[in-house]
């Protein structure tokens, strides 16, 4: 069994309670963090783990926290991105809702680190439930003395509040979080300048991912070492994977980083194979917003190598045959689904999701969902997956936020390597909208479709 | 799209007042523009949904521009525009959802209610609607009702029918809206 550091206890009733989580040892790493490290060693250590952001961009944690600006006499704030929208992902909602005190616990650490004395957790409005269960978790922190003024007498005060957001993806992008946080729409900002010197009320602000977060509890208790002892390279410790579509265990699973796709998807710790004894097709790593590949270039890499669930192997071949680790947001698709009507699907979301502000990313969307909505309904043309390509290519590197990016990667890579797919919609108009293209070759590892 | 024919006047009772008097206390010192979001949440909980006048209600509580609270409220979906039913089913329709039936529970749920995305059933109950991904993707198909947000997951046809029963059911026990 792998080890499991978020989600050891997940199991253990009453696990959502402060007496519960404290008998199986929770908040001994507020413990030590406030009554025997200074900030800048908590710093250290999480730079030492080797942790990387689990929100979807995979910086490196402690180095982000290093470069926060420290001007005399202005505050510094900590907020945690609990705004988890990325279709495929729902990782942190999960924690939330069983092991609150683990982020509670978390947003201590973090917060001395950082020197904040108000933080906030920035949830998204229809996770009402998950607001109320960490609101209690604070309350409950609150009365032990673990929040507050004068933390476990220490001298240390430290405020935590839960907002919740209005229902808009865009606001997972850091800026337009905070755009959220303070009352506005959530139109992402011109960086620079950056968060860490100008974020929240235009204080130095840190964002960090709820799975980030709650990381550095282990990573206090156990120190940086330890947990860069678990994993491959540059891909440090645990990471929670959301796994969801075809598969006969959907879930979110706690693995170490290292584990071979394949094993993720037949193991019966994990996904437990492909549902209903269907083959497998397709398969999305980290969230909509990353490359899809198709199923030999999911277990394997274009050089044959098998590809392991880290960082640099599921990236490994860049955007002509790999994909990106993402939010973790596992999507498996089986032989029955029809990519061109998932690549709509998506599609339509990044136009719903664009917040407006930049012309190729609010008209490109646009563009895009149209396309694919008459390719998928037998009206499109052969010169569309060209078009599609075109549009593509000018959304990307063209926006102030990366919605953009993400919105042109899943529809350019399902091209590559769907193209017949997506023809087979053209030549045959009538068949497409009675069947669906099916498997083709995209299981066989002998020939992968890749065009450079 | 704002509501500007139903606008009858509205007052927000004391217990919503003192609310609105805890949210803006997590804010900085003239930060409280921060407590629009929350606030909104809590009256269209009390309301069922953000008319005008109870906007407008709200830019002078937090002392803002009416305008700057309709640009909020027009921007996130989750505020509505528009009395809606007494329960507004809300279904991912978002990818992940998809792969597992989430487009055969909407249809399903047009049919059993008979009316159209975003409109009311003649009895005031009902209205349904398809939303982006939920952050429940491996529990799909699923859907929501607010304003407490209850998850209704792994749905089939058979657990929509027996979920719409109880709700007519249970409707008569509460009141449409807090406030009625
Ligand atoms: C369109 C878009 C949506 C995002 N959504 C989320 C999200 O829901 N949750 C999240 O933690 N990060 C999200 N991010 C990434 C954040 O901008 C930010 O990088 C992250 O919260 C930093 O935390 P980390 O360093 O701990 O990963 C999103 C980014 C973009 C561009
Ligand atoms: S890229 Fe899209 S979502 Fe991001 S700021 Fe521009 S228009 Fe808004
Ligand atoms: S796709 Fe439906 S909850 Fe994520």
């Amino acid at each position: 069994m792998a080890r499991k550091l978020l989600l050891a206890n997940i199991n253990v009733p009453g696990i959502n309670t402060l007496e519960v989580y404290r008998q199986k040892g929770g908040y001994r790493a507020v413990e030590k963090a406030l009554k025997t490290m200074t900030p800048d060693e908590v710093v250290e250590e999480v730079k030492k783990s080797g942790l990387r952001g689990r929100g979807g961009a995979g910086f490196p944690t402690g180095m982000k926290w290093s470069f926060l600006a420290k001007p005399e006499g202005v505050p510094r704030y900590l907020v945690c991105n609990g705004d988890e929208s990325e279709p495929g992902t729902f990782k942190d909602r999960f924690l939330m809702t069983y092991i609150p005190h683990a982020l509670i616990e978390g947003m201590i650490v973090s917060s001395y680190a950082l020197g904040a004395k108000v933080s906030y957790i920035y949830v998204r409005g229809e996770m009402m439930p998950q607001i109320r269960i960490l609101e209690k978790a604070i309350a409950e922190a609150k009365a032990a003395g673990l929040l507050g003024k004068n933390i476990l007498g220490t001298g240390y005060d430290l405020e935590l509040y839960v907002q919740p957001g209005g229902g808009a993806y865009i606001c997972g992008e850091e800026t337009a979080l905070l755009e959220s946080l303070e009352g506005k729409r959530g139109n992402p900002r011109l960086k620079p300048p950056f968060p860490a010197v100008s974020g929240l009320y235009g204080s130095p602000t840190v964002v960090n991912n709820v799975e980030s977060i709650a990381a550095t509890v282990p990573i206090i208790n156990d120190g940086g070492e330890e947990y860069a002892k678990i994993g491959i390279e540059r891909s440090t410790g645990t990471k929670l994977i959301s796994a969801s579509g075809n598969i006969n265990k959907p879930g979110v699973y706690e693995i170490e980083l290292g584990v071979p796709v394949e094993e993720f998807i037949y193991s019966d710790e994990y996904c437990g194979g492909i549902a209903n004894g269907k083959r497998f097709k397709a398969m999305v790593a980290g969230g909509s917003s990353v490359p899809i590949l198709p199923a030999n270039l999911a277990t394997k890499t274009a050089k044959g190598e098998s590809r392991l669930m880290t960082y640099e192997s599921l990236a490994d071949g860049g955007f002509v045959s790999g994909s990106s680790m993402g939010s973790g947001g596992f999507i498996v698709f089986d032989e029955d689904q029809c990519i061109v009507r998932n690549t709509w699907n998506f599609a339509r979301f990044y136009h719903h999701e664009s917040c407006g502000q930049c012309s190729p990313c609010r008209e490109g969307t646009g563009w895009m969902e149209k396309i694919l909505h008459r390719l998928e309904y037998g009206h499109g043309s052969f010169s569309d997956m060209d078009l599609l390509v075109d549009v593509s290519k000018k959304i990307e590197g063209n926006t102030i936020c990366p919605l953009g990016d993400a919105s042109a990667w899943p529809v350019a890579s399902a091209i590559r390597h769907f193209r017949d797919e997506f023809e087979w919609h053209v030549s045959n108009r009538e068949e497409s909208q009675i069947r669906n293209y099916g498997l083709a070759h995209y299981a066989d590892p002998l020939e992968p479709l890749v065009q450079s | 799209m704002l509501s500007v024919t139903q606008n009858e006047p509205v007052e927000f009772a004391p217990t919503l007042l003192a609310k609105f008097a805890d949210i803006v206390g997590r804010y900085p010192e003239g930060r409280h523009k921060s407590a629009l979001l929350p606030i909104l949440h809590e009256v269209q909980a009390h309301f069922g949904w953000l008319s005008v006048p109870a906007m407008d209600q709200v830019a002078s509580y937090l002392k803002l521009e009416p305008i700057e609270v309709y640009e909020v409220a027009t921007f996130y979906t989750m505020y509505f525009l528009q009395p809606q039913g007494k329960y507004m089913l809300e279904v991912c329709r978002t990818g992940p959802c998809c792969l597992v039936g989430a487009e055969r529970i909407m249809e399903h749920l047009e049919d059993r209610l008979g009316v159209k995305e975003g409109e009311v059933t003649a009895d005031g109950l009902f209205s349904w609607r398809g939303v982006e991904c939920l952050a429940a993707c491996g529990f799909g198909p699923v859907l929501q009702i607010g304003p407490e947000y209850t998850f209704y997951e792994n749905l089939t046809e058979e657990k929509v029918d027996e979920l719409l029963t109880n709700l007519k059911n249970n409707a008569g026990s509460q009141p449409l809206s807090a406030n009625s």
